[in-house]
């Protein structure tokens, strides 16, 4: 069977009702709305958005686990409502940032089990699980009651299990989650090699960080609210941004700026402050160089004193305030409900 | 043919694979001989409280096949709530506890069969609770059982095809805790417990009100507990007017046949269940207190 396409949507839409008591009405929340995607055989897609944006929402219709409420999706060119047992024989699924597992089981026996499931093999699965192991770096934890590990160290128990059965397409929901900046790094340059390895595995993985998705993946689909605002390269994403410039400016100051008068200065298209430990971190989206003068004078105005300034490159990050007005960090307060 | 071929095997697998794993969390007791104790307290005190009422109520006339009726059936009874039980827990525990059956679920598995190899585990302790209880009621209770004339063929028959309707309708449980995310961790338990005196287990039938006599007619426990106890001790079982009219081929015909109405039924409704869960996103839903 042939099947060009790894993933593919057709106005795939999820709605969740909610009801927090017995006495509320029910209401609506639109988790997803008319998703298209199409993924190829052989691609490293990222699903880039803030928290509630319905990523994961995404990956448990594509495994199967959620009935989508409207629109259609295939993996690997099969329905995943209709035929469920077919896509779940060529599909493995990692959420990163949990602790799942059989504790009493030692990490072998819980990545061997999974692998009998699959029709792996004894011989090659343990195989497998060494190797991914060493990779992984728990080798030596092989024989460990999985309840002994560490959250960080279940975590890759986890990721060795999604690649242990070679799957058609893996799906990992923020793989790196939980994880330290070294092993987070190892993760990713793993998932590279992996997919450099053999050129019909496709790999959908979610994140919310800007950096992993443009260094990883070959596109990337930037998701809001549910909605797909953008997808393609990170290269082209950026480039739609190339007549823009953009700065990075630490400064002290006596209190936080007025944010009001830099955005009213002809030319500064994004203005945004985060303090950090004993300055203030400004990040200034201007559409020409010539502006930052202004912005300069405006600083100064404000008794602010510049301790560093940087012109930097545009970021995924940047792709995503020109697509939302916002940064990501900033939606993601908005929609966090109180609970 | 071909598609059959591996269809058969993902069962095989997936009930082989969680027969492992069940036997795995079963007997990882720290201390296999606090695990030896409660497999034989349990079940023995169990029938314990049971021959203490029976003497207060009867005066000690334990010769009276009443009382091989009672204790039989009783001992017997164990494995329904261990299979009921076996059955559905795993839902729960692979879903709230060990945060697996996500990654269950888009395995190749098929989970009824799944289900079923999870509950062997509890099927092999439940019979060491039932050999117990009855070599406690020969060896001390004078139960009259005379291994000469067991019917063994029919014992076996009827054994086999009750252990397989208990775990055909512990579908029906596992339908039900998988619809609710919510803690139905006792449904089992519960539902054995319900039946109990609607099944003939301790009494027969016409000790209860006519009116509720149905139940007990409706159920495939009835019909196998009463083959159980003709199996193994004949005479007694015959003494009580039930099912006196019936042969034993009748009964093991009226068992098989209800047990495959239940067991289609079950299957239905595991799947009706299932299909609503995805529905509305419990699969992976943990109810975290
Ligand atoms: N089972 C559920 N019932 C009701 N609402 C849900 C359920 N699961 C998710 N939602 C809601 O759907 C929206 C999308 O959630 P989803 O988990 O897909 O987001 P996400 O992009 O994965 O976010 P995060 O980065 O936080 O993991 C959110 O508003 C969330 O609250
Ligand atoms: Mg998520």
């Amino acid at each position: 069977m042939s099947h060009p396409l790894a993933v593919k949507t057709e106005n795939l839409g999820r709605i969740y009702k909610i009801r927090n008591n017995r006495k509320e009405k029910q209401r609506e929340l639109v988790a997803l709305e008319n998703v298209n995607l199409e993924i190829r055989e052989g691609e490293l897609f990222g699903l880039l958005g803030p928290n509630g944006a319905g990523k994961t929402t995404l990956i448990k219709i594509l495994t199967t686990l959620l009935a989508p409420t409207s629109g259609k999706a295939w993996v690997a060119g099969l329905d995943v409502t209709r035929q469920p047992a077919e896509v779940r024989k060529r599909i493995n699924m990692v959420s990163g940032g949990e602790t799942s597992g059989y504790g009493l089981l030692t990490v072998r026996e819980n990545l061997w089990m999974f692998a009998q499931f699959y029709g792996i093999p004894s011989a090659e699965a343990n195989r497998r699980i060494k190797k991914l192991a060493e990779i992984v770096g728990i080798a030596d934890r092989l024989n460990t009651k999985s309840s002994d590990l560490s959250t960080g160290l279940r975590q890759k128990m986890n990721i060795i299990r999604g690649f242990l059965t070679d799957p058609e397409v893996l799906f990992l929901d923020e793989p790196t989650l939980g994880l330290d900046v070294g092993a987070s790094r190892d993760v990713r340059s793993f998932i590279r090699r992996w997919m450099d390895e053999n050129p019909h595995r496709t790999l959908l993985l979610t994140t919310h960080y800007m950096v992993e998705a443009d260094e990883l993946c070959d596109r990337v689909a930037i998701i809001n609210q549910g909605r797909v605002l953008a997808c393609d390269t990170p290269a082209h994403l950026k480039q739609n941004l190339r007549h823009e410039v953009f700065f990075q400016v630490w400064v002290v100051a006596p209190h936080l700026l007025e944010d009001f008068a830099f955005l009213q200065i002809n030319g500064v298209k994004h203005f945004h402050q985060s303090p950090e430990e004993d300055s203030l971190r400004l990040d200034i989206t201007l559409e020409e160089e010539a502006v930052l003068s202004e912005v300069i004078n405006e600083l100064t105005a404000q008794s602010a004193r510049i301790l560093r300034l940087e012109k930097r490159e545009p970021t995924l990050e940047d792709v995503f305030v020109q697509l939302v007005g916002q940064r990501m960090e900033e939606v993601e307060n908005v929609a966090v409900p109180a609970d | 043919m071909k598609g059959a071929a591996m269809q058969k095997s993902v069962n095989l697998r997936s009930f082989l694979t969680a027969s492992w794993l069940g036997w795995q969390i079963e007997s990882n007791w720290t201390d296999p001989f606090l695990f030896a104790t409660y497999s034989i307290i349990k079940p023995v005190a169990g029938a314990a409280i049971l021959v203490l009422m029976y003497s207060i109520v009867t005066q000690g006339n334990f010769g009276s096949p009443v009382f091989a009726y009672l204790y039989l059936g009783n001992a017997f009874y164990q494995y329904v709530p261990a299979v009921l039980t076996g059955v559905s827990w795993t839902i729960i525990d692979d879903r709230e506890h060990y945060r697996t059956l996500k990654y269950i679920y888009t395995a190749p598995v098929n989970i009824p069969f799944y289900l079923f190899g999870r509950a062997v585990a509890k099927f092999i302790v439940g019979t060491f609770g039932v050999v117990i209880t009855i070599a406690a009621g020969v060896l001390f209770l004078n139960v009259p059982l005379d291994w000469s004339r067991v019917n063994w063929p029919l014992f076996l028959i009827a054994l086999v095809s009750g252990i397989v309707m208990l775990a055909v309708s512990g579908l029906i449980l596992a339908g039900i805790t998988l619809r609710t995310a919510r803690h139905s961790y006792y449904i089992g338990d519960v539902v054995a417990g319900g039946l109990f005196l609607f099944t003939g287990a301790i009494f027969p039938l016409e000790v209860l009100p006519a009116w509720l006599r149905p139940v007990g007619y409706f159920l495939p426990i009835t019909y196998w507990l009463e083959l159980i106890r003709r199996s193994l001790v004949g005479t007694v079982a015959e003494a009580f007017p039930t099912f006196t009219a019936l042969s034993n081929g009748h009964l093991l015909l009226i068992l098989i046949g209800s047990s495959l109405i239940f067991g289609i039924a079950s299957i239905f409704i595991f799947r009706f269940c299932d299909h609503q869960a995805r529905e509305r996103g419990l699969i992976d839903q943990t109810t975290n207190y």
